[in-house]
C-alpha cells in the first residue's frame, strides 16, 4: 500500500539534468536557444518565509540547527538519558528519508536504531508492545500520509490502552513521529495534513511545532509524557527552518498554546508551517489595513489549550483560522465551534476559516490549493468590514 | 525438528530452520542472550562468474524445470500429540511425567474453568450479566501452555483464553468482578465481559479488535529482550484473526527483530460462523510459519501434554535463541461463538457431539488420572460438587456488588485529569442532580 514511490526529497533547487556515469545515462543537453528555465519549468519559491525564533538563553548553548537536526538532538538527547529508549520505522537506520535518525545507529547501537519491516501498523502495533512492557518507544512513519494502515492500532488501541485496562496497562511511552503537510510539490500522498482524524481520538496527543526550537522542545516533551503522542513535522520546514537550538535537552509544556505576537483587532490561530504565513498576514495587515493581529501558535492540537484561545477572542471579538488540511472537518471547524460557545456575546464577525479545499492535496495546482498569505488577507479584509 | 524435516521434504526447497543465506559467509557470534549478527550487515561481494544467483533477496540455486510449488494442502504438517483420544500415552519417551499434584491441577483448572462458563452463561441467559463468551473443549490450550511459561512472562491474548489466567491464579470473584462490570473489576468496569487483564499476573488487558495484539506482543518481546532478564512473551489468537494484517506484521516483524515470542494459535474450527475452509485455502495457520522464517509446529490442542511440552521447547528457544515460534493448536470450539451466536444455525450437532463426547481435553485427562489411580469417581463426584459451589458463592458476591462510582466515566482517558474533560465531567454531574430520577444511581457506588 504505502510502497508505491517514496519521494527522495532534494533542495528546493535541483537541476534538471542527469550526469552521465556507469548508469549509462546522457546528460541532458539544452539548446542554446533555451534559458536552462522556461516558464513552465520554474518552480515556485515557497509561500512563506521562515522567520527564526531569538536564540534562548534559558537552556544553556545553542548550535545552529535546521528543523531535522533538531529532531535528531532530541532523539540523541533521549537516547543518551533512557537506555529504554529505541526508535525504529522504515530506514530509520541509514538516517532515515528526511536524515531526522543521521547518525544514531552508529552511536548508540543496532538494537537500538533499527529498520522494521515495510508496514505501518506493524510499526505502530510494535511500538505499542515496546511501550507496554516499559520501554520508550519512538517509532517513525515515513509520511504522514501513510499513517491510516495504522489507525485502528492508534485509535482502538493506544489511545485506550489505559482507560480500558483500568490503568493496570497503559502505552504511554509511545511516541509517533512523521513528516507532515505541504513541501511543494507532494501532491495527494506527500503532503497530507491529516491531524483532525487523530483530533476526534480521545486518549491521544497531538502535537504540531513550527520551528526547530519548538520542535525539540515539543518532541522531548511529547517522549516524556505518559500519554502516546503523535508528533507532525513539517517537512518543508526540514532544511528551511534554521535557528540556533540549544545542544542540552529541554522541554516546551503540551497543550499550552504560545501567543507570538499580541494585537487587539483580529486573532489568526494556526499551527505548523501555517504560522509562517500568519506572521507575513498579520504584518500585511499592519501595513495595510492599520489591523493589529494576535497571532496564536497552538501547537497542541488534543488536548487543545481552549482558555489562551478564547481569552485572545474575547479582546480582540474577532477570529481566523487556517490550516492546509481540508475544511469540511478540519480541526478549524472544533476551534470554531468551541469558541463560538465560549465567546459568542464578545465576536464582531463570524469566524473565519481559511483552509484547504474539500479536494485530495493536488500535485501541479498547489498554489491554488494552499491557504496562502493573499486568502488570509482577505478573510481578514472581510471580518474587519462586517 | 520431526516437523521441520518433513516441512522441507514436502516443499523440496534446502530449508533451514535458522535464517542463513547460501552465497554469503555466514558466521554465529557466541549465543549470547544477547543480539545475534545478521547476515544483512556484511557487505555481499557479487561474483557474475558464479553459476549461482546472486540476488540479494533470496538465497537458492537455479533450476530449468518450470514447476510451481504445490501447496501441500492434503497432508499437512502432522499433528504432535502425547495421548491417544483415551489418554493414554503413545511414546513413553514424550510423556512430561509431570507429578500427580501438578495434573491434578491441570485437571482441576480445566474443570472449574468450565463450571464458571456453565454459571457464567446461564446469567447471561437470566439477563445478569451482558454478554459471556465460553471456552468449552480448548481448556487443554489453556491450562497446558500457561503451565510452561514462567509466571512472569507476558501474555497477550485474544479472548478465549480464560484458563491461561486462571492457571496463573486469577480469582473467581475477580472473573465475576469483570463480568459483572462490578465495583471490584480490575478494569473499572469500561469493557464489555471477558475482557479480562491482570497486571499482577502478567496478563494484558484483553480487547476486542481481532490480531491487534500481534504485533504488539512482537513489540513487548523486544523490549523485554533488551532487559536481559529470561522473559518471554506468548501471543494468543484464533486461526481466523490470524488472517488479518496485523498477524502478518506480527510474524513478520518479531521475526526480522528476532523476538522471544511464541505465537499460539488456537485452531478452533470456525470464526463465529466461518469455518476454516472459508478462512484459509492454505495448510493452516503452521504452514505460514516458514514463509516468515519462523519455526513452527502444529499440536493436538485437545491433548494437554502435547501443548504443554510444544509450549515448554518453544519458550525455551525462543528466550536461549531469541526467535518466535509458532504453535498451531488444533481444536474445537464446543459452545457458541459467544452469547449473541446460536450455532446450530451453520453446524450440526452431531459434529459437536462428537467433539464433546469423544475429543474433549478434559476427558483425556481424566482417563490418564484414572489409569495411574490418581482420580476417582468419588473424587470427581465431590469435586464438581466443591467447584460449582465455590463457583456459586463467588457469583452471590458478585450478583450483590454495586457498580463502579460514575467518576470513573471520566479517569484513565489520560494519564492526568484535562480541564475539557473536567467541564464535561462536572456537566454531567449537574445534569445528574437535576434529573437523579432518571439514572439508575443507586446501583452505583457513590
Amino acid at each position: 500500500m504505502a510502497a508505491a514511490a517514496r519521494l527522495f526529497l532534494r533542495g528546493a533547487n535541483s537541476k534538471l539534468s542527469i550526469a552521465p556515469g556507469s548508469l549509462g545515462t546522457t546528460l541532458l543537453k539544452l539548446s542554446p536557444n533555451c534559458s536552462s528555465r522556461t516558464k513552465t519549468q520554474r518552480r515556485h519559491a515557497a509561500h512563506f518565509t521562515f522567520q527564526p525564533d531569538p536564540v534562548p538563553s534559558q537552556y544553556g548553548p545553542t548550535q545552529k540547527m535546521n528543523l531535522f537536526q533538531s529532531i535528531t538532538s532530541a532523539l540523541d538527547n533521549t537516547l543518551a538519558s533512557d537506555p529504554t529508549a529505541v526508535i525504529f520505522g522504515e530506514d530509520v537506520a541509514f538516517g532515515g528519508v528526511f536524515r531526522c535518525t543521521v547518525g544514531l545507529r552508529d552511536k548508540y547501537g543496532k538494537d537500538r536504531v533499527f529498520n522494521t519491516p515495510l508496514c505501518e501498523q506493524g510499526i505502530v502495533g510494535f511500538g505499542i508492545g515496546v511501550a507496554v512492557a516499559g520501554a520508550t518507544a519512538i517509532a517513525e512513519i515515513q509520511f504522514a500520509d501513510y499513517i491510516f494502515p495504522a489507525f485502528d492500532q492508534i485509535v482502538n488501541e493506544a489511545a485506550k490502552y489505559r482507560y480500558r485496562s483500568g490503568n493496570m496497562f497503559d502505552c504511554g511511552n509511545l511516541t509517533i513521529r512523521a513528516p507532515w503537510g505541504c513541501v511543494g510539490h507532494g501532491s495527494l500522498y506527500h503532503s497530507q495534513s491529516p491531524e483532525a482524524f487523530f483530533a476526534h481520538c480521545p486518549g491521544l496527543k497531538v502535537v504540531i511545532p513550527r520551528s526547530p526550537i519548538q520542535a525539540k522542545g515539543l518532541l522531548l516533551s511529547c517522549i516524556a509524557d505518559k500519554n502516546p503522542c503523535i508528533f507532525f513535522e513539517p517537512k518543508i520546514l526540514y532544511r528551511a527552518a534554521v535557528e540556533q537550538v540549544p545542544e542540552d535537552p529541554y522541554t516546551i509544556p503540551l497543550s499550552q498554546a504560545e501567543v507570538l505576537q499580541e494585537g487587539s483587532d483580529v486573532t489568526l490561530v494556526a499551527w505548523g508551517t501555517q504560522i509562517h504565513v500568519l506572521k507575513e498576514v498579520a504584518s500585511m495587515a499592519q501595513e495595510k489595513l492599520g489591523v493589529s493581529c494576535e497571532v496564536i501558535d497552538l501547537q497542541t492540537i488534543l488536548p487543545w489549550d481552549i482558555e489562551t484561545v478564547c481569552k485572545s477572542v474575547v479582546k480582540t471579538g474577532r477570529l481566523l483560522i487556517s490550516h492546509e488540511a481540508p475544511v469540511t472537518g478540519g480541526f478549524a471547524s472544533e476551534i470554531s465551534s468551541t469558541v463560538q460557545e465560549e465567546c459568542f456575546l464578545n465576536l464582531e464577525a463570524p469566524i473565519s476559516r481559511v483552509c484547504g479545499y474539500d479536494t485530495p492535496f493536488p500535485h501541479i495546482f498547489e498554489p491554488f490549493y494552499i491557504p496562502d498569505k493573499w486568502k488570509c488577507f482577505e478573510a481578514i479584509k472581510k471580518m474587519i468590514n462586517y | 525438528m520431526a516437523a521441520v524435516s518433513s516441512m522441507s521434504k514436502m516443499y523440496g526447497l534446502c530449508f533451514r530452520a535458522v535464517r542463513q543465506t547460501a552465497g554469503l559467509k555466514a558466521y554465529r557470534l557466541l549465543q549470547r542472550r544477547g543480539f545475534r549478527v545478521t547476515v544483512l550487515q556484511l557487505q555481499q561481494t557479487f561474483d557474475s562468474s558464479l553459476e549461482k544467483p546472486q540476488f540479494p533477496g533470496a538465497s537458492a540455486e537455479f533450476v530449468d524445470q518450470l514447476e510451481f510449488i504445490q501447496p501441500n494442502v492434503i497432508s499437512g504438517i502432522p499433528v504432535y500429540r502425547v495421548m491417544d483420544r483415551q489418554g493414554n500415552i503413545i511414546n513413553p519417551s514424550q510423556d512430561p511425567q509431570l507429578s500427580k499434584e501438578t495434573v491434578l491441577n491441570f485437571y482441576q483448572k480445566m474443570t472449574m474453568l468450565n463450571t464458571m462458563d456453565r454459571i457464567l452463561y446461564e446469567s447471561q441467559r437470566q439477563g445478569r450479566i451482558s454478554f459471556y463468551m465460553t471456552n468449552y473443549g480448548e481448556e487443554g490450550t489453556h491450562i497446558g501452555s500457561a503451565a510452561a511459561l514462567d509466571p512472569n512472562d507476558l501474555v497477550f491474548g485474544q479472548y478465549r483464553e480464560a484458563g491461561v489466567l486462571m492457571y496463573r491464579g486469577f480469582s473467581l470473584d475477580h472473573f465475576m468482578a469483570q463480568c459483572y462490570a462490578n465495583a471490584d473489576d480490575l478494569g473499572k468496569g469500561r469493557q464489555m465481559p471477558v475482557h479480562y487483564g491482570s497486571k499482577d499476573l502478567n496478563f494484558v488487558t484483553i480487547s476486542s479488535p481481532l490480531a491487534t495484539q500481534i504485533p504488539q506482543a512482537a513489540g513487548a518481546a523486544y523490549a523485554v529482550k533488551r532487559e536481559n532478564t529470561n522473559r518471554a512473551v506468548i501471543c494468543y489468537f484464533g486461526e481466523g484473526a490470524a488472517s488479518e494484517g496485523d498477524a502478518h506484521a506480527g510474524f513478520n516483524f518479531s521475526a526480522t527483530l528476532e523476538c522471544p515470542l511464541i505465537f499460539f494459535c488456537r485452531n478452533n474450527g470456525y470464526a463465529i460462523s466461518t469455518p476454516t475452509n472459508e478462512q484459509y485455502r492454505g495448510d493452516g495457520i503452521a504452514a505460514r510459519g516458514p514463509g516468515y522464517g519462523m519455526l513452527s509446529i502444529r499440536v493436538d490442542g485437545n491433548d494437554v501434554f502435547a501443548v504443554y511440552n510444544a509450549t515448554k521447547e518453544a519458550r525455551r528457544r525462543a528466550v536461549a535463541e531469541n526467535q518466535p515460534f509458532l504453535i498451531e493448536a488444533m481444536t474445537y470450539r464446543i459452545g457458541h461463538h459467544s452469547t449473541s451466536d446460536d450455532s446450530s444455525a451453520y453446524r450440526s450437532v452431531d459434529e459437536v457431539n462428537y467433539w464433546d463426547k469423544q475429543d474433549h481435553p478434559i476427558s483425556r485427562l481424566r482417563h490418564y488420572m484414572t489409569a495411574r489411580g490418581w482420580w476417582s469417581e468419588d473424587d470427581e463426584r465431590s469435586w464438581r460438587k466443591q467447584s460449582r459451589k465455590t463457583v456459586m458463592e463467588a457469583f452471590e458476591r458478585a450478583e450483590r456488588r454495586l457498580k463502579p462510582n460514575p467518576e470513573l466515566l471520566f479517569t484513565d482517558v489520560y494519564q492526568e485529569m484535562i480541564p475539557s474533560l473536567n467541564k464535561q465531567r462536572e456537566s454531567l454531574w449537574r445534569h445528574v442532580q437535576q434529573y437523579k430520577e432518571n439514572y439508575p444511581l443507586d446501583l452505583y457506588e457513590k
